[in-house]
């Protein structure tokens, strides 16, 4: 086995020095009915060419594979990823290192980091980023769990409907156990968030708004934020497509306090949903409060910049059970992935790639509307809309996956009120033709 | 040894500024299409005034980031003997299965019959974990250890919610991980420390003495943070047991013990693995990882929704039972992560998987051995994976745990986990793993030996390191005290 490296001869000097007569022998303090009875019922060992093989015939068995145009996005974005990310972030130094916990040997980690922290409160407009969370689920349930800290005394935390309804969920198993509760806030026709009727609701600490919504729409983020504020409660805002934040108003000038949110769009493949990265940000004065790794600039003994895991008092490896979170990683190469890829676009990069996203969505809806197609909220929206077709849209949509288009994601397992309605998504990878394909389906 | 035979050695790395101390507007590094399409306008009342990045060409991202990375050390570069963190060999094949193009594109949401081949490998992945746990049900959801520990206490926590029991203490002992606290008290439980007995294990009388029926049960680390295994795991878990309560295995550890331990003969009823340790999946410099949880046919109802299972000859994901505690993960957990444990487990086969394990067991034994002259062993027991060592001779020329770790790094090592666990005052704890040859093991232990004896004759060769790396020691007060956390 090309892992294992020791020979039989050196196995042999290593159990004398140890004084054990056999590998079997350095487990001698484990009792029988301890052991594992047999062998591993696992499948036999492939080479390399075996395997090779196997994972083309796995490969071939994705009936939606990589040159199919999937127009879905619901927290999973298809965008260009650059050669250069693959070709650099590959390279084993950043990928087979540990948490930098020997900062003197980690300077490339934590400098990235640093770096990836920097971009995001710039992206995101507030003053302190982490190094990240799980995803954009774990981070919204982790920032309405901050928001309870901050809040103290107070037992809600309400949601908008809009939110990512996974994200929901995840925030739900959460907040499960604990003696908090979680409200949902309706959705109005313009496809926003609906705050009449937070102020009876009562005891709520912070409220989370997704814009772009999990519906395409941007919420007016800047009169829901003066809404919240007013009634004494944390601003938290979620979102899915960081892009937008290229073309939009960005979370922090529209006074959020708590910004948590998936950064999967930059530079990362879909994956099947993972490996994800959770954007997490907040006001300078709740950093204490803060779940998750930061890395800080410090100086060395000769004066010299360099950069360090910071505020651990927070963490829990020093605060056990007092900790602000359980979590003890961070995406690691997800956030270099990112910060390379905010690098490359840069400020203008960004701007650009937001617009072309923007006009490519609009002219799929226009040209759906021209085919008599209702787009149900007439909200700006970035990159994702909903529509409702005039007749059963699903012959269409089995057409045109025989074209290799998959056309949208049906809603009504997420939402029974737009039951057969589709979220569509385009992203700058969505050709004119791929669009023209849709709307050439749909018969008026 | 001569210090001319240390790994270590100085060569040329660049400086690099920061990312917006270079760059002019106007450059690119990525190419964005030409338009297609009309421009359309975004109203002007929702639109920002645009973001400051800096603007650098493709040279200069490049370059920026390989430069970076020649800061940095890898198992690739060289031993990585942090102990409890399991640092073995990332294989490169498992990488070039990950990044499959038709299954790293496979969008979260598209309906089961569209991925068959993504959900082949959850549905097999689940199967194998289950193999090597004993333990039948499994969920991929968690995206890391502390997940995984998290997923494991919402199992408890919907256990005992279902039974009508109230318990809001859980008993962690002191040789268990870190994370375990934080991980249960988010579940609203309160942690009894348990303390080890004299030998480094959990001795039966100390649980019996706590274990009650307001106390949901007992999160082990088996083998131990001192690298000991838990003798007498069996009696615990059956006065746990017999008190209700449910028994916690985290699996950290499991490099130890493949195919040789049964961790559901021990009677553990819940337990997760690091994909990114013991199935060897690159850290990425802190992640992602992975932390699959496994349980007993009782629990399986409570695992997060969706599973991925098996009908006939296809595969679906199974929105699961009404117990389901919900969902950890916004989707399917880290599946790039899944995805080359996957490939790991399938190259390795059962006999490998318990190979590894006894080779890594072999490993620290001897390192045991051939230091406990150098540094005092913490327990003089059998070990498994890890052993430890105390500071207790460093001091006695006034050297800490850190200094000889910081000299390590100048040999070209990585430092071993250090003041972990906080059992063993000024703790050194060694897990070479199992994909450490003989020759690298042996010029590791006596790269230690020549630095222990430097302690005695040239301390400060120790208290100033390291002189080689990018950076000399870093102020990390500095960096607490007046936080600088962007730029």
């Amino acid at each position: 086995m090309r892992y294992l490296p020791h020979t039989d001869d050196e196995i042999r000097e290593m159990l004398a020095v140890v004084g054990r007569q056999s590998l079997d022998e350095l487990f001698c303090s484990v009792p029988d009915a301890c052991r594992y009875e047999g062998s591993m019922p696992l499948p036999a060992p492939m080479d390399e060419w075996q395997l090779t093989e196997h994972v083309q015939h796995l490969a071939e068995a994705m009936q939606v594979d990589h040159t199919s145009h999937v127009l879905i996005g619901a927290g999973s974005y298809h965008h260009h990823i650059p050669e250069t990310i693959r070709t650099v972030m590959s390279r084993s130094e950043f990928l087979t290192a540990y948490t930098p916990y020997q900062p003197e040997m980690a300077q490339g980690t934590l400098q990235g980091i640093y770096e990836y922290q920097t971009l995001v409160t710039r992206l995101l407009g507030m003053d302190v980023a982490n190094a990240s969370i799980y995803d954009g689920a774990s981070a919204l349930a982790e920032g309405l769990l901050m928001g309870l800290r901050i809040a103290k005394k107070k037992a809600k935390v309400a949601v908008s409907a809009a939110v990512h309804p996974h994200y929901r969920e995840v925030a739900r198993t959460y907040l499960e156990p604990t003696c908090y509760e979680m409200v949902e806030l309706p959705v109005g026709p313009d496809g926003r968030t609906d705050l009449s009727g937070l102020a009876e609701i009562g005891d709520v600490a912070a409220v989370a708004i997704q814009s772009p919504n999990f519906f395409g729409v941007v919420e007016d983020l800047e009169a829901l934020g003066a809404t919240i504020h007013a009634a004494g409660m944390l601003f938290i805002t979620s979102f899915t497509e960081p892009l937008a934040y290229g073309l939009t108003k960005n979370p922090g000038s529209c006074g959020a306090d708590i910004v948590c949110g998936e950064g999967q769009s930059f530079g990362l493949p879909r994956s099947f949903g993972g490996a994800a990265l959770g954007m997490f940000a907040c006001r300078d004065e709740f950093v204490r409060n803060m779940p998750g790794r930061l890395v800080g600039q410090t100086k060395d003994l000769d004066g010299k910049r360099g950069f360090v895991l910071t505020l651990s008092t927070r963490e829990q490896h020093i605060r056990r059970e007092k900790a602000t979170s359980n979590i003890c990683s961070n995406q690691g190469i997800c956030t270099l992935i990112a910060a390379m890829y905010m690098a490359s676009l840069g400020g203008s990069g960004l701007g650009e790639l937001a617009r072309l996203n923007y006009s490519k969505a609009e002219y799929l809806k226009a040209q759906l509307r021209a085919k008599g197609a209702k787009i149900v909220f007439d909200s700006p929206t970035f990159n994702e809309f909903i529509v409702e077709f005039q007749d059963d849209f699903q012959p269409v949509y089995d057409r045109l996956l025989a074209k290799n288009i998959v056309a949208g994601l049906e809603l009504g397992k997420y939402y029974p009120e737009h039951k057969g309605r589709y979220l569509f998504c385009v992203t700058e990878t969505a050709g004119k033709e791929v669009m023209d394909a849709v709307a050439g389906e749909v018969r008026p | 040894m001569s210090t001319a035979n240390v790994p270590g050695t100085s060569g040329i790395i660049q400086n690099e500024p920061l990312l917006w101390e270079k760059g002019k507007k106007g450059r690119r590094g990525m190419c964005v299409s030409a338009s297609d399409v009309p421009v359309a306008v975004f109203p002007a009342e929702l639109q920002g005034p645009g973001v400051d990045f800096p603007d650098l060409s493709e040279v200069d991202v490049v370059r920026h980031y390989t430069r970076l990375s020649q800061w940095n050390y890898g198992v690739d570069t060289g031993m990585y003997p942090l102990g409890s963190c399991t640092m073995k060999y990332n294989p490169k094949i498992n990488e070039k299965v990950a990044s499959t193009p038709q299954l790293a594109a496979a969008h979260p949401m598209l309906a089961d019959h569209l991925v068959q081949g993504n959900l082949q490998v959850m549905y097999e992945l689940q199967e194998s974990l289950a193999a090597i746990t004993g333990l039948p049900g499994v969920t991929v959801q968690p995206a890391a250890g502390a997940h995984g520990e998290l997923t494991g206490m919402l199992i408890f926590a919907a256990y005992h919610k279902s039974r009508n029991s109230k318990r809001n203490k859980i008993l962690i002992p002191d040789t268990a991980h870190g994370t375990n606290p934080a991980s249960a008290a988010l579940c609203g439980y309160k942690p009894v420390p348990i303390k080890s007995g004299p030998n480094g294990i959990l001795d039966i009388q100390s649980i019996a003495a706590v274990m009650d029926e307001e106390t949901a049960g007992i999160m082990v680390t088996n083998p131990n943070t001192l690298g000991l295994f838990e003798t007498n795991i069996r009696e615990i878990a059956e006065i746990v047991h017999a008190k209700g309560g449910l028994v916690y295995g985290d699996g950290a550890n499991l490099n130890a013990v493949m195919g040789i331990i049964n961790p559901r003969k021990c009677g553990v009823d819940v337990m997760h693995l690091n994909l990114h340790k013991t199935f060897s999946t690159p850290h990425g410099g802190g992640g992602p990882g992975a932390g699959p949880v496994c349980v007993t046919e009782e629990l399986t109802k409570y695992l997060p929704a969706p599973r991925a299972i098996k009908e006939g000859d296809k595969y679906r994901l199974d929105y699961g039972r009404a117990e389901s505690i919900g969902r950890v993960h916004a989707f399917h957990g880290n599946f790039s992560v899944l995805l080359r444990a996957y490939s790991y487990i399938r190259t390795m086969g059962a006999e490998n998987l318990k190979k590894a394990s006894q080779l890594a067991v072999l490993n620290a034994a001897y390192i045991k051995e051939k230091l406990k002259g150098t540094l005092p062993l913490a327990y003089n027991r059998p070990c498994m994976h890890e052993c430890v060592f105390s500071d207790a001779l460093l001091q006695e020329n006034k050297i800490s745990t850190l200094d000889l770790a910081k000299r390590l790094i100048d040999c070209g090592y990585h430092p071993p986990t250090i003041y972990f666990p906080l059992v063993v005052h000024g703790a050194i704890m060694i897990e070479p793993t199992e994909t450490e040859c003989k020759d690298d093991i042996d010029q590791f232990i006596e790269v230690v030996q020549m630095i222990v004896q430097e302690a005695k004759e040239n301390p400060d060769l120790l208290r100033q390191a390291p002189l080689r790396a990018k950076t000399r020691r870093l102020d990390e007060t500095l960096a607490a005290r007046h936080p600088c956390l962007c730029g």
